[in-house]
Order: structure tokens, then C-alpha cells, then sequence
């Protein structure tokens, strides 16, 4: 396994530059949450000129959609949704400055191009481990699209979130070469 | 005729649809906990040695295990001498739902699907019937993350294909679905019957005590194979690598047409959630 790398949110691209595909991450600080309907929103704002309700730049949005909060908790349950529901809204927002996304699954050639000329990385984080990725959470408000209610944009302050390395900013696809890295098939 | 009033039915599903969702199975944890041991990936390794520790954190702070809470889909197996009294069972069951998810701190993730307009309190569920002997009313709760159901495919097969075409449809699916669905995965299967009842097979197959065969040997000997075939795909836990793709594979047949050969593959994430009841 490569080394474990500490990341701060919002990013600088030069830590980014340094990630690998492969290398586990600790990251803490502020990031959004945003699924489909608010990327759908936000696409729709984008191509009508309009103006966002959060500026992307070197930011980092965390593909995920919480459950309410009990009594004594700021959040419910928070693991990350499939990615690639959101592929085809991606690459516009990483021209608006988006340099990190947080998901699980692979992505598309678009997306993976459109990382690699922005210096973007994806980090996956273990799909069904919400209850412990919300252990992480530290600070939760709502700042887009609040009639959403779970898919409405939170900014969220985690601690600690551990996340992988899945594709690195050049490339690399940790969804490629760890299967295959594993596979025993004969094909 | 023994009467069950509607009631009882509503408070039960309610505290299935918590109880499915905040508490993982014995058999699907021993399962992970054996895939842990099995998997020579060092990242599948943390990953699995993640979702058990974030089993036992829901288990102990009364927390979904899985954000997607699901939508819940509801089978009824409804004894013949069973009069329901007091109200209509489908509403009873929605009525449930609509309690649990809120009592339970649940996701609300059900929407209409054209407008997408979220429906507020996870209703309706999919809910199925059956009508067996006796006299007495069993309710399973299955909450079903769409990671997984996403990744689900129905082929109408030719017969030609036969066994040969059902274990290539099988492991297409896995492959293409990747890291999507949440891996390591519970395959359910469902040959024979009609389209839909291939489906509703595939799914009912999920409900099976999770790594326990079916009871034919031939087609035990095939659940062996296909898990055998599956794990050695090199997908691995979340997709990123490894051995352990999936922790079983649970298949069951119906007969169908001379013409036909309908195969269901549902896929279930590792958060494999169900409980049940009798009244």
C-alpha cells in the first residue's frame, strides 16, 4: 500500500500534485455535499448564466446524501452515493474550479480527461459506512437548495476522513489497475 | 378465520423498517468478517475492516448502517385463514413505512420519477403478496439501496444459451457493474417463470439466510462456481482491487416455457438488510 497522505479542504493544487492513486488520505476541513438534484440545479444555473449559490473554486464536494439527524446528533448517517450518476455534470464544474470529489465507483473517460486538465483528484470513500463516515462530521449547515432536504448542499467540516485515492490528478484509475492488479480469470 | 387487526401490521413494519436498517445480520457480518481474513488486497483489507466497525457503530449508537436507507420493499405472506380487520393492509403497510422512516431518523429517498418530487415520508413501499396455507401473516422488510438495484439486469435468454449463457449473463453483470454497487456484493438470481417472476425470484432470493445454498445440489454446485468465478474477477472491495468480490450467491429457479429462458440478476450490496415478523 502507498503511504498515508493528510489532506486539507478547501485544497492548494500542489498537494493535489502529490497525491497517487492508491495513496490513503486523511482529510479534514470544510467541504460540500452535492448529488443529483442539486447538480442538476447547478448545471442548469451554469448553462442559464446564472449565479451559484457556492463558488466551486478549489473546493471539494462530497457526493452524499445524509440521513435527518437524530435528537443529540448534528447529522445522520452519511456514506457516499455512486459517482458516475453525476459524470455527465462533472466536467463543467471542475472548468468552474472544482478540484476534488469524494464518491465511490469509477468514473467516465470525460470526466477522468477533464480531471487531468484541471489537476483534479477523486477519492473514494467505503460505500455503507455511513454511521462511521459521520463520526467524522464535525459542523453541518445547509447553504443551497434547503427544500432538497438530503440533497440539498451542506457544508460539512470533517475530521480525519479516511478516503482513497482512486484517480489521481494524472490519471491514474485505481478502478483499473486494482482489479486487474487482482484478477485471476481466464479469459 | 383469525382475525389480525390493521394496527398491528402498521406498528410492525414500522419497527422492521428500524430494525433492518440500523441492525446488519449475524450471517451477513460473519461474512464480511470472513472476507476480511480472505482478502489479500491491503485497501480491500481497511475497507472491510471499515464496514464492520461502522456495523458495530450503528449496531451501538442506533444509527442506519447505510445512509440510503432504501426503499422498502415489503413481502406479506398471508395465511388463508387470516381475516385483516380494522383497515387495508396495503395502507397498513404504507402507514408503517411512513412511521418507521420518521421515527427512525430514515432516509426519505422516494420520489415520483418523471417530475422527481420526493414524496416526504418514503412511501410508497413495493410491496408483495402472497397467499399460503394457515392462519397466520408474515411480514419481511427489505430496505433496497439503489446502488446496488441500479446495477440489476433481466434477460429474456434464448434456451439455446442454456447454463453456459445464464453463468456468462451472471458474471457480465458483476463486471459491469464494478465498484458501483458497493462491493463485496450478494448476488440474488432468478431463472425460469415469466419476466417478472424471474425478477421477483431474483429478489426473494436475497432473503435467504446469507452463504446458505440452495437446497438442489446442481444448482448449490452452480451458486459454488459462480461465487468461485465472481471473486476471481479482481473487482474487490468498492471496486478499487482484491479477492473478495462478493460474499454469495443465492440462485432459485421456476419453470418456465418451452420457448423461454427468463434470468434476473439482483444485485444487493453489502448493507444486506432485512427482518421479519409473525402474526
Amino acid at each position: 500500500m502507498n503511504e498515508i497522505k493528510i489532506l486539507h479542504a478547501p485544497v492548494f493544487s500542489h498537494e493535489l500534485n502529490s497525491l497517487t492513486a492508491g495513496d490513503s488520505v486523511y482529510l479534514t476541513g470544510t467541504i460540500y455535499t452535492a448529488r443529483d438534484a442539486a447538480h442538476r440545479l447547478i448545471y442548469q444555473m451554469i448553462m442559464e448564466g446564472k449565479p451559484l449559490p457556492v463558488d466551486f473554486e478549489d473546493q471539494v464536494i462530497y457526493y452524499a446524501g445524509p440521513c435527518p439527524a437524530k435528537p443529540g446528533h448534528i447529522i445522520g448517517s452519511c456514506g457516499p452515493t455512486t459517482s458516475s450518476r453525476m459524470d455527465v455534470y462533472t466536467p463543467l464544474l471542475l472548468d468552474r474550479g472544482l478540484k476534488v470529489m469524494i464518491g465511490k465507483g469509477p468514473r467516465s473517460p470525460e470526466v477522468i480527461d477533464a480531471m487531468v486538465k484541471h489537476g483534479a483528484v477523486y477519492l473514494a470513500a467505503a460505500g455503507g459506512a455511513g454511521a462511521l463516515i459521520a463520526s467524522c462530521i464535525k459542523h453541518v449547515e445547509v447553504v443551497a437548495f434547503e427544500d432538497l432536504g438530503t440533497e440539498a448542499i451542506h457544508r460539512i467540516q470533517v475530521e480525519n476522513m479516511p478516503l482513497i485515492t482512486a484517480i489521481d490528478s494524472k490519471g491514474n484509475n485505481l478502478y483499473k489497475t486494482g482489479p486487474r492488479r487482482y484478477s485471476r480469470l481466464e479469459i | 378465520m383469525r382475525e389480525i387487526h390493521a394496527d398491528r401490521i402498521t406498528e410492525t413494519v414500522a419497527r422492521l423498517c428500524i430494525d433492518a436498517c440500523y441492525h446488519i445480520g449475524d450471517d451477513v457480518k460473519a461474512l464480511i468478517e470472513k472476507a476480511r481474513d480472505t482478502e489479500v488486497s491491503p485497501h480491500g483489507r481497511k475497507i472491510l475492516e471499515q464496514l464492520i466497525e461502522n456495523i458495530n457503530i450503528s449496531a451501538a449508537h442506533g444509527l442506519p448502517v447505510c445512509q440510503d436507507t432504501g426503499m422498502a420493499v415489503v413481502f406479506l405472506e398471508i395465511g388463508q385463514d387470516v381475516h385483516i380487520t380494522g383497515g387495508n393492509i396495503s395502507q397498513a403497510v404504507n402507514k408503517g413505512v411512513h412511521q418507521g422512516y420518521r421515527k427512525g431518523y430514515l432516509r426519505k429517498s422516494v420520489l415520483t420519477p418523471l417530475d422527481r418530487i420526493n414524496t416526504g415520508d418514503n412511501t410508497p413501499a413495493v410491496i408483495h403478496t402472497e397467499i399460503v396455507p394457515g392462519d397466520r401473516l408474515r411480514i419481511i422488510v427489505a430496505p433496497k439501496g439503489f446502488g446496488s438495484e441500479n446495477m440489476s439486469r433481466l434477460k429474456m435468454m434464448k434456451p439455446a444459451e442454456g447454463i453456459p449463457g445464464i453463468k456468462n449473463f451472471i458474471l457480465e453483470t458483476v463486471i459491469n457493474a464494478g465498484g458501483n454497487p458497493c462491493p463485496p456484493v450478494i448476488v440474488g438470481v432468478g431463472i425460469g417463470g415469466t419476466m417478472e417472476k424471474a425478477a421477483y425470484i431474483s429478489k426473494k432470493a436475497l432473503l435467504r439466510r446469507a452463504g446458505t445454498h440452495n437446497p438442489d445440489p446442481f444448482i448449490a454446485n452452480l451458486e459454488r462456481e459462480m461465487l468461485d468465478s465472481i471473486n476471481k474477477t479482481g473487482i474487490g472491495p468498492m471496486g478499487l482491487g482484491g479477492i473478495v468480490t462478493a460474499l454469495a450467491v443465492h440462485i432459485d429457479t421456476y419453470p418456465t416455457h418451452i420457448a423461454g429462458l427468463p434470468a434476473a440478476v439482483n444485485i444487493q450490496c453489502h448493507a444486506a438488510r432485512h427482518k421479519e415478523a409473525w402474526l
